[in-house]
């Protein structure tokens, strides 16, 4: 019986104590889903809301001095000239695996003559822009987020803001207006390449003759196809440099925080190409196939 | 260096004045009602431990941070009221060296130097000659053609130096420029310093934990006679009146701000722990 009454003179005490200590604290803020839902939310609102005036910013500034030539042309041949053996080689594969893919339906009916057509259609309509566009994001948007990243981080973009120099116009726009003129030429040497990929393959395979393949192949083709293989691109461009100068400028914590910057960029610019290719299919066929 | 650096004259008011400044980030506040003001040609050597607030204040003073409350004016400019597009424009006349020089490794150390000249248009014949002019007096001529990655700690300090007053600016800000470096090293940067000063005579903000240099430029001069850096009080004239003054830093706040023998004579325990 003591040792019970023990017990919980013990007990009250320790809750006693307890009480006593928790009212000298400061009270703890209530953490609820919402809350943590709602500050999540909170994050991703801001960082799109930076992430668009990032956009309007470097756009606009395309159109006023000072304009940084050199620094385009620098990064015309790092993303252009860079991304060229990767996309030639891609485009060329992609051509014969549609064909290794297509022909065994078509001969099936016996119109493997209809080769020509599918592999023009998709290649300059959707693989081609998407493609190349997904290749360059890779090599490039984790480029352009990885170096501005580590410029971020040893304090370059400060020194840069701190000699008079705008980052947006001396970084970001050069990159945009690279990436804005040389995605369109590199998509274009995609689709043709994967032509002749698809030409040889189906050449091999087939036996189609050079004129019949490349006379289907150019007939299919209608001013649709044409404006959707080039503004496809244009679009992709502004997601990829924007994405990649957004997050490699937004980069903190160090090289750890380089890296994921750099993952990120390659991340959000494949998605957004990717959703973005379905939007922009839906309505280039509605303005032009329709 | 050939010609002497000439600075636009400055006015009489405070040439850097806070008032009441706050500003914080996501781990807190930071600066928590910050005023101080700086004369012109004084030097002011802000003193505080890591994450005191040191850099952040003289972000601040460039304006490349925005305060959340308060105002910071320098030489007649509210920062906390101008736009972007007009503190780049500021800028330029202010220098600033970076902790760890922050030198663009892309381009070579002549480029990095002339930086700022070829962004405001100067022909390459001038912004070579004014490159090599300011390289000499930090005693990198040799470095000219070099990349950023082959220099040395201190040797990346001296052309971040360079760089800061090759547009001959009348206010310089150094955020902790002998951190991390040997003492040897240190001494060659305080003396450039030391040199700057008296020779172009810039109105600094010098950040550092560091109290040896702080007192290396409260208690030295460089004579230019005898190309050495000399005790104040070898000349009469310049140890009455010091323009070098302490600020020291604690949880955001001005613990101590005064002239470097009131820092001496203190027995504060905290002040103190700098001093030995």
């Amino acid at each position: 019986m003591t040792c019970r009454r023990a017990n919980v003179t013990l007990s009250s005490l320790s809750f006693r104590a307890m009480a006593t200590l928790n009212s000298n604290l400061p009270e703890a803020p209530k953490i609820s889903l919402f809350s943590v839902f709602g500050d999540v939310l909170k994050r991703q609102i801001l960082a799109l809301q930076n992430y668009s005036f990032l956009v309007g910013d470097s756009l606009a500034k395309i159109f006023t001095p000072p304009h940084y030539t050199e620094d385009v042309l620098n990064q015309m041949d790092v993303i252009g000239v860079g991304s060229l053996p990767i996309i030639l080689l891609t485009g060329f594969f992609i051509g014969g695996v549609m064909v290794i893919n297509t022909a065994a339906q078509f001969q099936k009916f016996g119109e493997t003559s209809l080769t020509g057509d599918v592999v023009a259609i998709a290649l300059v309509r959707e693989l081609g822009p998407t493609i190349t566009a997904l290749l360059v994001a890779g090599r490039n948007a984790s480029g352009i987020a990885s170096e501005l990243g580590s410029m971020v981080v040893t304090e370059q973009i400060d020194a840069m803001r701190a000699l008079g120099t705008d980052p947006v116009r001396k970084l970001v726009v050069p990159r945009l207006v690279a990436t804005i003129l040389v995605l369109p030429l590199l998509t274009a040497v995609a689709d043709l390449v994967g032509l002749i990929g698809g030409f040889l393959v189906s050449h091999f395979t087939l036996h189609l003759s050079a004129s019949e393949f490349w006379h289907r192949s150019v007939s299919a083709l209608v001013f649709g196809d044409l404006v959707q293989g080039i503004a496809k691109p244009l679009v992709f461009a502004v997601i990829i440099a924007t994405v990649g100068c957004y997050q490699g400028l937004r980069a903190r914590g160090g090289t750890e925080g380089v890296g994921r910057a750099t993952t990120t960029a390659v991340v959000v610019s494949s998605v957004a190409i990717l959703v973005s290719d379905f939007f922009l299919g839906k309505l280039l066929i509605y303005w032009f196939l329709q | 260096m050939a010609t002497p650096l000439t600075i636009e004259p400055v006015p009489a008011e405070p040439l850097i004045w806070f008032e009441d400044v706050r500003i914080g980030f996501d781990e807190g506040e930071v600066l928590r009602g910050i005023s101080f003001a700086v004369q012109p040609r004084e030097t002011k050597v802000i003193i505080g431990e890591s994450g005191s607030g040191k850099t952040v204040l003289l972000k601040l003073a460039a304006g490349l941070l925005r305060p959340d409350s308060g105002r910071v004016v320098v030489m007649g400019h509210d920062l906390t009221e101008m736009r972007e597009v007009d503190l780049l424009d500021f800028r330029r006349s202010i220098g600033f060296v970076f902790q760890e020089g922050a030198l663009f490794d892309s381009i070579s150390v002549s480029e990095n130097v002339a930086f700022r000249l070829s962004q405001e248009g100067i022909s390459p014949e001038e912004s070579e000659a004014r490159v090599r002019e300011v390289l000499r007096f930090v005693e990198l001529e040799e470095a000219y053609e070099k990349s950023p990655p082959e220099l040395s700690g201190g040797m990346r300090r001296r052309v971040s130096i360079a760089r800061a007053i090759i547009s001959r600016p009348p206010i310089v800000y150094y955020d902790s420029p002998t951190g991390g470096l040997d003492p040897v090293t240190s001494q060659t940067i305080i003396t450039l310093i030391l040199r700057l000063r008296d020779y172009v005579g810039a109105t600094s903000l010098l950040a550092t934990h560091r109290l040896q240099d702080a007192f290396g430029l409260a208690n030295f001069e460089f004579d230019f006679t005898s190309d050495r850096v000399i005790p104040i009080w070898e000349d009469p004239a310049r140890a009455q009146h010091s323009a070098t003054t302490f600020l020291v830093l604690r949880d955001g706040k001005i613990y101590f701000e005064g002239e470097p023998t009131e820092l001496l004579k203190s027995e504060d325990s905290y002040l103190r722990q700098f001093l030995f």
